[in-house]
């Protein structure tokens, strides 16, 4: 409160920083309202307004067709199953790397980070050739081997959806848990020891309740992710008719094909699962509101690690057994794929060919353009999102106008809106609804629905390094004679640039790899590199879709690489 | 009887930064039942490292530990007890209080463990609470309490099932110092009403000499000096437990003809005795409230410099070209550049190994 007072005492003898405040403030709400509120409320009015004129029967029609509560159900069971399990498995992990002895830690962190550089539906494409039960390639040796009529292990179904969701999302819940027993003063777990409690006991009654926090907040993220998954389960589901709410969505649009009535009827599942995301949401806050103990504490002592003693052996094999299932091989399968003359052929030498990555790279106007465009919009995403963010993160944080609240849940807002609802917003708000502004087939309505999307990302980033730079140092600025516009630009932009770096790469890399709302709204010439995979996968071109998805994953690696590079020059500052 | 017993321990670590480390070497030490003995040292010298090993929280690279005459570890027989079967009471430096339990369920832990009926639980509970002033707070949590309030628990909890032995692991360091002294009182009575055997471990040497019956010294994992507190304190064995326990002057000193000079500065002699097999080169280590400043007797030089304090004046003078520092109550007093003449009212020699003492301390490996 005071803070603000004296805000206002400085801008009465300053005009200027009036201006500059004000129309920083008035800048942030003009964008959000387009990027943000305009697609949204673009979303709902459609979904209950026909021509000017209220119209709920579409809504409930549609909520009420058999294939849609079809789809719902899909959601929600596919999405509790993939929690419970990734909840289980990122606690497993967690306390077998955080607590126990087992060797080799390091390296079984560096598998751990894989799932978080690759999007998800790579690992359905792999899984895909393996266990398809139209004959992948493990299905098929499984039943030449042991003579079986059909294929043992089918992936296209609910359960492998959940597979793949899973070993994609554990690491949500493993990294909070890891971190917090991490952290974890280990002396309030030494003194239940001492108290005379067996180790069993101490787990029970002290660890557990205390990472409690840690792993409902990894689980509910876990829900929120798989409720508005949309690559798995296109890709596993589709040829069994298995849908879930965001494919359905992307059914219907794809199927309505500029039909306004489709659009309105995907709005409309849009609203429902706007209302299931955000029934996690609001639980989620109210978990996260509930607090987490204060456990870190006193002097750091390593923890005791526990001792498997005759477990360790079989515990090591198992959890690297696991490991590599879940991440090497779906990376191994789409390198050798990749590699095929003709899919379907044994994976022997004899069968390999670079030619499917020249293909692709040289003769294909298609793929080309789409890593150029992909190029181009996480690069420009980047920029343009990185400066929104640290606006306004700087008008929340330093200037605080009435209302920063509402701004502050704006911004986050497009975060957990599924990429499918944002899609059919931003088609809903700019194929010339607005002002004729019609920017459907255009790569420049994918910029947008980019900005919206990934703009929480770096106003995060920014208002954490933002809070670092106290007051009295821009004060100190004015103080020496530098104006408003000065001191912003010559010691605050400066102290947070280490922010605005990261903020960009942590837009850059999830963009470059980016399916979900681009697989709505590209056009002929404007698909990116995850839509050019999708697309010469569902065509058929099996393999030279694995080839695409050997550069991409090349592709991500290297920009990874060069990002973990940078940020680790920049610790120093 | 002897309550607690180590013989020859020894503890190696390995760490990635510094290789092999040995954080304790070679402990030996007997600890009467009642007694309350402090582990006294600079932070890195061990003295946790050897606490934790009597609890059972770290193995032993070699040696053995018996409490109560029980061999709790003992390396070569390859006895290892658990802390949970040790039946200790311990305290930890930054209290380790449960922030998911109230007051009273915190306290209760033990006994919950041991499986008690509910109403000897709730007695139990009940007279810890009260020795230790937090009857009233049984359903309040951890968090609304103050750091003070929280120790107390920690404190209740390990006096809870009236434990023969009482570790404490720098119980008092997170406190501000009006409540640490009110703590260390609060301690000793507890240890007269149950009559514990108290390892108390401190960097604070007036916390260690206000509590102990007697104490360690230790340094880089080896023993200095074991003795009651008043004998550290005057016969400190070397300039290390000197400089330890309070505050120190050594001034370097040559002795000729049996009288002893300021090293560089044989024009007059230091007021003191000298012992007959003196070498040439020797330590003089004075404290600075053993010093008597006056206007006629000792070694005449000048007041260099004064600074007020709230209960004493400090003076710095010269003996020769050494700066010396002396501390007197306020009554003493002398204004800058005027004359005195100190006497050394009790000193004590040490040989001079030629260290400086400063650059010694920054020498020390903080583990």
């Amino acid at each position: 409160m005071r803070i603000g007072i004296r805000n206002k005492d400085l801008a009465r003898q300053d005009g200027k920083r009036v201006r500059l405040d004000g129309m920083l403030t008035m800048l942030s709400f003009i964008i959000l309202f387009i990027v943000v509120i305009i697609p949204l409320f673009m979303i709902i009015y459609n979904a209950f307004f026909y021509e000017g004129n209220l119209d709920v029967q579409l809504f409930i029609n549609v909520i009420f067709s058999g294939d849609n509560l079809g789809a719902i159900k899909n959601t929600v069971i596919i999405a509790l199953c993939v929690t419970v399990f990734g909840t289980i498995m990122g606690i497993f992990y967690a306390w077998l790397l955080g607590r126990s002895d087992i060797p080799l830690k390091g390296l079984m962190r560096g598998l751990f980070t894989i799932p978080y550089m690759f999007p998800p539906f790579f690992g359905a494409m792999a899984w895909d050739l393996l266990l398809s039960g139209r004959g992948g390639y493990l299905n098929n040796w499984l039943m030449q081997t042991f003579n079986l009529a059909e294929a043992p292990i089918n992936i296209n179904s609910v359960w492998g959806i959940v597979f793949v969701e899973v070993s994609y999302y554990f690491p949500f819940v493993f990294m909070q848990v890891v971190s917090a027993l991490e952290r974890m003063d280990p002396t309030l777990e030494e003194s239940a020891r001492i108290s005379g409690a067996k180790q069993g006991y101490v787990i029970r009654k002290i660890t557990l309740p205390l990472v409690l926090p840690a792993i409902s907040a990894g689980a509910l993220l876990i829900l929120i992710s798989s409720l508005s998954h949309f690559g798995v389960p296109s890709i596993l589901g589709f040829s069994q008719n298995i849908y879930t709410l965001p494919t359905k969505i992307y059914q219907l649009i794809n199927r309505a094909a500029g039909d306004f009535q489709g659009v309105r009827e995907g709005a409309a599942l849009s609203v429902l699962l706007i209302f299931i995301v955000g029934t996690a949401l609001i639980l989620q806050r109210a978990v996260l509101r509930s607090g987490s103990y204060d456990i870190i504490r006193g002097k750091s002592m390593r923890p005791m690690l526990i001792k498997l003693r005759g477990a360790k052996q079989p515990l090591l094999i198992f959890a690297f057994l696991s490991l590599i299932v879940i991440v090497l091989v779906p990376l191994v399968m789409i390198f050798l794929v990749g590699l095929l003359k003709a899919y379907g052929l044994p994976l022997i030498p004899a069968n390999f060919t670079l030619k499917n990555y020249t293909n692709i790279l040289f003769n294909n106007k298609m793929v080309s353009d789409a890593i150029g465009n992909s190029l181009f919009l996480s690069v420009s995403a980047g920029i343009i999102a990185m400066f929104l963010g640290v606006m306004i993160a700087y008008v929340i944080i330093k200037i605080k106008p009435k209302g920063k609240e509402v701004l502050e849940v704006i911004s986050i807002l497009p975060y957990s809106i599924p990429g499918t609802v944002l899609a059919i917003g931003v088609i809903l708000a700019w194929s010339g609804a607005i002002a004729k502004i019609n920017l459907y087939n255009t790569i420049w309505i994918i910029l947008i629905a980019y900005i919206a999307r990934y703009l929480s990302f770096s106003m995060k980033s920014a208002s954490a390094s933002l809070q670092q730079v106290h007051y009295s140092l821009e004060d100190a600025a004015r103080s020496c004679g530098a104006s408003h516009m000065e001191s912003l630009k010559d010691i605050t932009l400066p102290l947070i640039r280490p922010a605005m770096v990261s903020g960009f790469f942590l837009i850059f890399l999830p963009a470059m790899r980016e399916l979900t709302t681009s697989v709505l709204l590209y056009g002929p010439y404007t698909r990116t590199l995850g839509v050019a995979i999708y697309s010469l996968r569902s065509d058929g071109y099996i393999t030279q879709a694995s080839a695409l998805a050997s550069v991409a994953i090349l592709l991500i690696i290297i920009c990874n690489t060069i990002v973990t590079q940078i940020t680790k020059d920049r610790k120093g500052v | 009887m002897k309550q607690i017993v180590l013989k020859n321990v020894t503890k190696k670590f390995t760490t990635k930064t510094l290789g092999s480390i040995t954080a304790v070497n070679n402990f030996s030490l007997e600890i009467e039942e009642g007694e309350c003995f402090s582990f006294l040292g600079p932070s890195g010298c061990g003295k946790t490292t050897t606490l934790r090993m009597v609890a059972g929280f770290e193995d032993l690279t070699e040696g053995e530990i018996h409490l109560g005459g029980k061999a709790v570890s003992v390396k070569d027989k390859n006895i290892y007890v658990p802390p949970e079967e040790r039946g200790l009471g311990m305290v930890f430096q930054a209290f380790a209080v449960w922030p998911h339990m109230n007051v009273f369920d915190n306290v209760a832990f033990p006994l919950k463990v041991q499986k008690m009926n509910k109403s000897d639980i709730k007695r139990l509970t009940q007279i810890a609470l009260k020795h230790t002033n937090l009857n009233g707070l049984e359903s309040v949590y951890p968090s609304d309490l103050s750091g003070g309030e929280q120790q107390r628990i920690a404190l209740a909890r390990a006096i809870v099932t009236s434990p023969k032995v009482l570790l404490l692991d720098e119980p008092l360091s997170n406190l501000d110092p009006k409540l640490r002294e009110s703590m260390r009182f609060e301690i000793k009575e507890l240890q007269k009403k149950y009559n514990f055997t108290i390892i108390f471990v401190t960097h604070d040497q007036s916390e260690a000499m206000a509590l102990s019956d007697r104490m360690l010294v230790m340094d880089m994992g080896n023993i200095i000096q074991i003795d009651t507190p008043r004998n550290m304190y005057n016969k400190p064995i070397n300039k290390f437990v000197h400089k330890f326990l309070g505050q120190s002057n050594f001034i370097r000193v040559v002795i000729k003809d049996g009288k002893a000079y300021p090293k560089g500065d044989l024009s007059q002699e230091i007021p003191c005795d000298v012992d007959e097999g003196a070498k040439p080169e020797m330590l003089l280590a004075v404290r600075p409230n053993a010093i008597n400043i006056n206007h006629t007797r000792g070694y005449r030089t000048k007041i260099e410099k004064r600074i007020i304090l709230t209960d004493n004046v400090e003076y710095f003078v010269k003996v020769g070209d050494q700066m010396l520092e002396v501390e007197t109550p306020h009554r003493n007093e002398f204004k800058e550049g005027e004359p005195c003449c100190l006497e050394f009212i009790h000193s004590l020699w040490y040989e001079d190994d030629g260290i400086d003492l400063d650059a010694e301390r920054n020498k020390r490996q903080i583990i």
